[in-house]
């Protein structure tokens, strides 16, 4: 059993305060949504949390240990799909799905690399078009494809998602269900930010709308203008 | 295989699918260099006297051109937050991208390089130092603009800002690179002028991922 | 350093240093002007055009000497992230470069009457000089390329600290190559032996142009950071709608 947690993290875009004070906690099994306006930080707490972006203030936690300290060991457990595709159209599904694959996760070769990614494209419903250039490829089929790297990703324990459902049609949205439903119930842990409503059982909700009006009390105000000015 | 194979081998994969980028470079190599007898005249002793120094400066610029592309290319359809989310680190990342690099431009225009020679009217007895010296210092130059171009990714005007990063930098590298080819024309030995090129390119392989790690984890957030 | 971390703290012992200071360079720059225009000697081979050497070579030290406060700096940033050095190196690149400049324009003024030419190749000391200041205009033009400034600095910084690696063998390679292309006949100032009486107004001058940049430090710092705050202010102004 793992966990995930933040404490009283801000993020400061440029000269643009994000959000402030956001505490968040995931369990291992556990599904946690971010939900809010445009501009109110969900994709940018997605890359705090990725690691990719440190925090302008406040701590992250997986298991009791600082993120920042190993920040190589978090980035090989997080799997993290953007709200851009990363398609490049001039490989095949198959070869972009092998190469994500292995990158992930070095102890596939060649082989059982290719066993898994035909396994992920047959779920992606990609398999006719499997050694087609991927420009031909619809922008619901590239956001299969970029969800089957992370569907079929057995290296992470975290899956970050922005937007997942974006574009995909409604068998696209049940198969990413399923495959969230496995993930947890292997004990994997998902955040997602979105707009539409995704049912996923037992997921909390993170609210930044909320969390925003509460960064307008005057007190957080002055609190946030001494640490800049 | 690991993650540096791997990228490499993708890489090389795309550069082969679209060979024009490669040959961009190339062709800036040759016209660029054929600018200069136009400029200067055709008196060919006084072209092969500046022949090194003209074919450095200018495969110096060429290896520059594609290397705006580098990284911006996978930031910007989303692919470079996944590079960077794996048990590889950037340091493995930014020497795969390099050495895609390096094979996809720099060994072309070492290839290239002996008919801009030939264009030029250099003596044939420049032409084994000028591959020996380009061997050693095109993988330092494009060390050094990898470093620039991670620098320079998400900027505006990103490649002229990569170009005037990279040139002071990449200066060592032409003067001792053109000095090879001037020594072997005129019948001195270039073991030495070898001898530093190699040192420059260990320095840039120890010390080129480190500052390369540092931009690229800067143009992730 | 870290006592200083607090703005509000550096703008309050900035303040207070600053009016000292420029008496200071004032009573040296007075000093040092008078010494290198009228009490010392001309020199006896170069004459009345040695003294341009006292702001030459002055305003080449402190080149260098801003480049180094630059990668300290960066440091600062980079390494223990403290919230002024970005404000710091934004300051003080700009000044580095005024001085790499004055020193460029004062050496290539002080070669026509000394070589006959405005501008000798074979003098490594300039060249090396202009190669630092091509470090500079790349330092600066990607502290200003970002959209997000914190971003423009920590890739300067980045960059600082390459430079830093790098200069030396750049230095040692601009040296080389002129003593290849060019036999070391043209030294200016004949080794160290420098007389005392030139020494004097060397070392006030070099003083005084030490005092100029903390003051335009202080001053560059203190306006960066009064245009931080109104930003926030505007911003805040903004959200409360």
């Amino acid at each position: 059993m793992s966990d995930f947690i933040g404490e009283s993290l801000a993020c400061l875009r440029g000269e643009r305060p994000v959000f402030a004070g956001l505490d968040f906690s995931v369990a291992s099994g556990g599904a946690l949504l971010l939900t809010g306006a445009n501009g109110s930080g969900k994709s940018s707490l997605l890359r705090v949390m990725a690691g990719l972006l440190p925090p302008t203030a406040g701590q992250i936690w997986w298991d009791r240990e600082d993120l920042a300290r190993e920040p190589d060991a978090h980035h090989a457990r997080t799997a993290y799909l953007g709200h851009l595709d990363a398609v490049k159209a001039a490989l095949t599904p198959r070869e972009d799905l092998m190469f994500w694959l292995r990158y992930r996760a070095p102890h596939l070769n060649a082989y059982s690399g290719r066993i898994r990614a035909d396994e992920a494209l047959a779920w992606a419903g990609l398999t006719p078009l499997a050694d087609l250039p991927c420009r031909v490829l619809s922008a619901g089929q590239r956001r299969r494809l970029a969800i089957a790297r992370i569907a079929f990703d057995e290296t992470a324990d975290l899956w970050l998602l922005d937007e997942p459902t974006t574009a995909l049609d409604a068998n696209g949205a049940l198969l990413l269900h399923d495959r969230v439903a496995l993930h947890r119930a292997r004990g994997g842990m998902i955040v997602a930010a979105t707009h539409q409503p995704l049912h996923w059982p037992d997921a909390q909700t993170l609210d930044l709308d909320v969390l925003a009006r509460r960064r307008s009390d005057a007190a957080t105000r002055g609190k946030y203008f001494d640490n800049v000015a | 295989m690991n993650g540096f194979a791997l990228l490499l081998v993708r890489d090389l994969r795309l550069a082969l699918r679209r060979p024009a980028d490669a040959a961009v470079a190339v062709a800036f190599f040759v016209v660029g260099a054929c600018l200069f007898p136009f400029g200067i005249g055709s008196e060919s002793q006084l072209l092969a006297r500046i022949a090194p120094g003209v074919l450095w400066a200018v495969a110096l610029l060429a290896s520059l051109l594609p290397l705006e592309r580098l990284f911006l290319a996978e930031a910007e359809d989303g692919a470079l937050d996944r590079l960077a989310l794996s048990p590889h680190g950037l340091m493995s990342l930014v020497l795969a991208k390099a050495c895609a690099q390096w094979l996809v431009v720099g060994l072309p225009l070492l290839i290239a390089s002996p008919l801009v020679a030939l264009l030029l009217n250099m003596d044939v007895n420049g032409y084994g130092a000028l591959l020996a010296a380009l061997l050693l210092g095109t993988p330092t130059l494009v060390l050094i603009g990898t470093v620039a171009a991670a620098l320079s990714t998400g900027a505006r005007r990103g490649g002229v800002l990569l170009a005037l990063l990279a040139l002071p930098l990449d200066l060592p590298v032409l003067i001792f690179g053109a000095a090879a080819v001037q020594a072997a024309l005129v019948g001195d030995p270039i073991g030495a002028y070898l001898q530093v090129l190699a040192g420059l390119l260990l320095g840039a392989l120890v010390l080129t991922p480190i500052a390369g790690a540092a931009a690229l984890k800067l143009a992730l957030e | 350093m870290q006592f200083l971390a607090n703005p509000a703290r550096f703008l309050r012992i900035a303040n207070a240093l600053l009016p000292w200071l420029a008496l200071i360079t004032i009573g040296l720059f007075a000093s040092g002007l008078y010494y290198a225009f009228l009490a010392s000697p001309p020199d006896y081979q170069q004459g009345d055009s040695v003294r341009i050497m006292y702001i030459h070579v002055p305003a080449a030290w402190m080149a260098l000497m801003s480049y180094a406060s630059l990668a300290v700096f960066a440091l600062m940033l980079l390494v223990w992230k403290h919230p002024l050095a970005d404000v710091l190196a934004r300051s003080a690149a700009p000044i580095g470069a005024g001085f790499t400049l004055i020193a460029l324009v004062t050496g290539s003024l002080w070669g026509r009457p000394t070589w006959g030419t405005w501008w000798a190749w074979g003098d490594a000391r300039l060249t090396s000089v202009l190669v630092l200041f091509f470090f500079y205009l790349g330092h600066m033009a990607l502290t200003h390329a970002f959209d997000d400034a914190t971003r423009g600095a920590r890739a300067a910084a980045v960059l600082a600290l390459v430079g830093v690696v790098n200069l030396p063998v750049v230095k040692f390679s601009v040296d080389w190559w002129s003593t290849l292309h060019q036999p070391a006949s043209i030294s200016r100032i004949g080794g160290s032996a420098i007389d005392p009486s030139m020494l004097t107004p060397l070392l006030l001058m070099a003083g005084a142009f030490l005092g100029y940049f903390l003051c335009l430090l202080i001053l560059r710092a203190r306006a960066e950071l009064a245009r931080r705050k109104l930003r926030v202010l505007q911003l805040l102004a903004a959200e409360r709608g």
